[in-house]
């Protein structure tokens, strides 16, 4: 594939334009509170969309058409059941907590709810995942534009990398939230087309199930019919297995708890933008696999076998084409000159509002959650800020290691998933029963997030060391690595709870005065009573949840 | 939807872009139909980056014009 001069100047004003915003707004974050929480000013749209703008890294866009075309119509439960009831949950539950504490960040609630060491340890394993996850994002999206565009691996990671940067730095969450918003229009826009054209070559949905069906002679398109058993889909997991493992403790984990996501929230300017903001996020996110399940189905449908699309390790060998390069293919299919730098774009943009939502929140989370808590407690407001720009430059050169380090152990690719089952399944079970039962301790929480911590980790060495031990974490010796990490995620979290439960119930709560505004049952939360049916945030929570369940029938 | 009583609408910066696009995709689509290629892509016959890039300026200046600065009274 090779880009005219419309699609390079496409590009180019693309990286003006986020360039431009950051240095306009940089006069607009001055304060800590502006840096680091964009003021706490935004409105329920622009929160809501740069919190679905934040999960939307180069790996979500291509490596889930890639998962599509892989395992088919099954890839949407991340999107659907396995991000939806989190969401609203977040929006109706959680978010009053986060939001009346006043709290920076989601290690920031650790501390006034479980003391420094849980927030020390939550901190750091944050910081960890998230520049960890930055980097393999990076790599990613190089490797892809290396392959589909012949562009230099180390051309595209510096070059993006950098232009983040600089506008993370200069105008903190601010810049990286409108940014989202600009990159997540974008992303809409230049990936829209391929459904489109795609369904209309299929024959609709319908030509497209038949053409899958006479391909692979296999069920692609149905959500949960196939999941009574391990060996019936093409996944090798079981129902259990998406419900409890995806559905409730990584997406809630991931949704409520991960830090690069709620940070968009917490920028919201009041409470009720704050509850509305990941009800809008869920509504974007539930038409998403539109642009990137579909694609992924539609290339199964119809791209042409010579292409030999296969796992990457293969590809490598053999000269085909990734999964993850599908949605570029799709692409490549149908755009010509203007619409590609249109859909390269989409990617591009892809890319960096993932990692603009990494470094914002690892520079708050090293800022107000290391540095402040155990190096510097009173320095002034304008030092750090200044921590904070130096951090997410510091954040974007860590990440670029990272991507190099991925680069000479490909491998470390296959563990993005596990990295979600090492740090956030845990941390949901502790922030969970922090907010919902008064009567859990200092002990208890750090204790039970640290267990939860180890034993994820344990499980995972035990499966690499010993291949048998899969049918005890996986209950079954089918399950592909996205069905193991599932359980082992859901086993972390249950150990986290049952220690945080046990060690509470040794220890000396905290007394109820001090618990006020963190704790359901001692936090009065404003009512929406007064308002119309249609403000209320509970009306729209109850209308995604609907549209939710009649997808989940529609594709059953 | 200006977040800031200062600052200009993300919208407005979102509308100019799209303008932007919208006009290089339209006329990069024009002279596609005026110069076909040599060999067409899949649903060529579709002329997408003319209705696309058609939509991309509707959008873009409907965002102009809602989020443009306005002076106070």
């Amino acid at each position: 594939m090779t880009l005219g001069s419309v699609d390079l100047a496409i590009i180019a004003v693309y990286f003006l334009y986020v360039l431009g915003i950051g240095y306009y707004l940089k006069r607009f974050s001055k304060s800590g509170e502006d840096f680091f929480l964009a003021g706490r000013e935004m409105t329920a749209w622009i929160a809501g969309l740069s919190f679905l703008a934040a999960n939307l890294g180069s790996l979500e866009l291509m490596g889930w058409a890639g998962a599509a075309y892989q395992y088919g119509i099954l890839a949407a439960h991340w999107y659907w059941v396995g991000a939806i009831p989190a969401m609203l949950f977040l929006g109706i539950v959680m978010m009053p907590f986060y939001y009346i504490s006043k709290t920076h960040s989601v290690p920031g609630y650790l501390q006034l709810r479980y003391g420094e060491s849980s927030r020390a340890l939550g901190a750091i394993s944050f910081g960890l995942m998230t520049v960890l996850m930055s980097g393999i994002n990076m790599y990613a999206m190089a490797k892809v534009m290396g392959v589909v565009l012949g562009w230099d691996m180390h051309f595209s990671i510096w070059v993006s990398s950098i232009t983040v940067a600089i506008y993370v730095a200069l105008g903190g969450l601010r810049s990286a939230i409108f940014n989202e918003v600009l990159q997540f229009v974008l992303i809409w826009l230049g990936a829209l087309l391929i459904p489109i054209l795609g369904l209309i070559e299929a024959g609709g949905w319908n030509g497209m199930v038949n053409k899958i069906q006479a391909r692979l002679h296999a069920d692609y398109t149905h959500l949960w019919s196939t999941m009574g058993s391990f060996t019936d889909n093409p996944m090798g997991i079981h129902w259990t297995g998406i419900v409890l493992g995806l559905g409730w403790v990584i997406s809630f984990g991931y949704w409520t708890t991960d830090f690069l996501v709620v940070q968009r929230v917490l920028a919201a300017k009041d409470l009720r933008s704050a509850k509305l903001a990941p009800i809008i996020g869920s509504a974007f996110k539930m038409a998403v696999p539109f642009i990137v399940i579909l694609p992924g189905l539609l290339g199964l449908a119809l791209l042409p076998a010579d292409l030999h699309i296969t796992s990457a390790d293969i590809a490598a060998n053999t000269g085909g084409h990734s999964y993850d390069e599908v949605l570029p293919l799709m692409m490549v299919r149908y755009f010509g000159p203007g619409l590609l730098g249109l859909g390269i774009t989409a990617l591009i943009a892809g890319f960096m509002s993932g990692m603009a939502g990494n470094v914002s929140a690892f520079a708050t989370v090293w800022t107000y959650d290391i540095y402040r808590a155990f190096m510097r407690k009173n320095a002034s407001d304008d030092h750090y800020v200044s921590m904070g720009r130096w951090c997410t430059i510091l954040g974007v050169l860590v990440s670029i290691g990272t991507a190099y380090l991925v680069m000479q152990f490909k491998s470390i690719m296959d563990y993005v998933q596990a990295l979600f089952s090492f740090f956030i399944a845990p941390l949901f079970g502790t922030i969970l029963l922090g907010m919902l039962w008064k009567r859990g301790t200092r002990q208890g929480g750090f204790w039970g997030l640290l267990a939860g911590t180890l034993s994820s980790i344990g499980f995972f060495i035990w499966v690499k060391e010993v291949p048998s031990a899969l049918s005890y974490i996986a209950l079954s010796t089918h399950a592909k690595p996205m069905a193991e990490n599932m359980y082992r995620a859901l086993w972390s979290w249950c150990i986290c709870v049952v220690v945080t439960v046990v060690v509470s119930l040794l220890t000396k709560p905290k007394p109820e005065a001090e618990l006020t505004g963190l704790v359901y049952g001692l936090t009065p939360v404003p009512s929406e009573g007064h308002l119309p049916l249609y403000k209320r945030s509970i009306f729209w929570a109850v209308a995604v949840a609907l549209v939710f369940v009649v997808l989940q029938w529609i594709f059953w | 939807m200006s977040e800031q009583k200062h600052s200009l609408s993300i919208w407005l910066f979102i509308g100019s872009l799209l303008l932007v696009y919208g006009l290089l995709i339209l006329g990069s689509g024009i002279y596609v139909l005026s110069h076909p290629p040599e060999h067409p892509l899949v649903l060529a016959k579709l002329n997408a980056p003319i209705w696309w890039g058609g939509l991309l300026i509707v959008l873009g200046v409907t965002y102009i014009l809602i989020f443009r600065p306005r002076r106070e009274k």
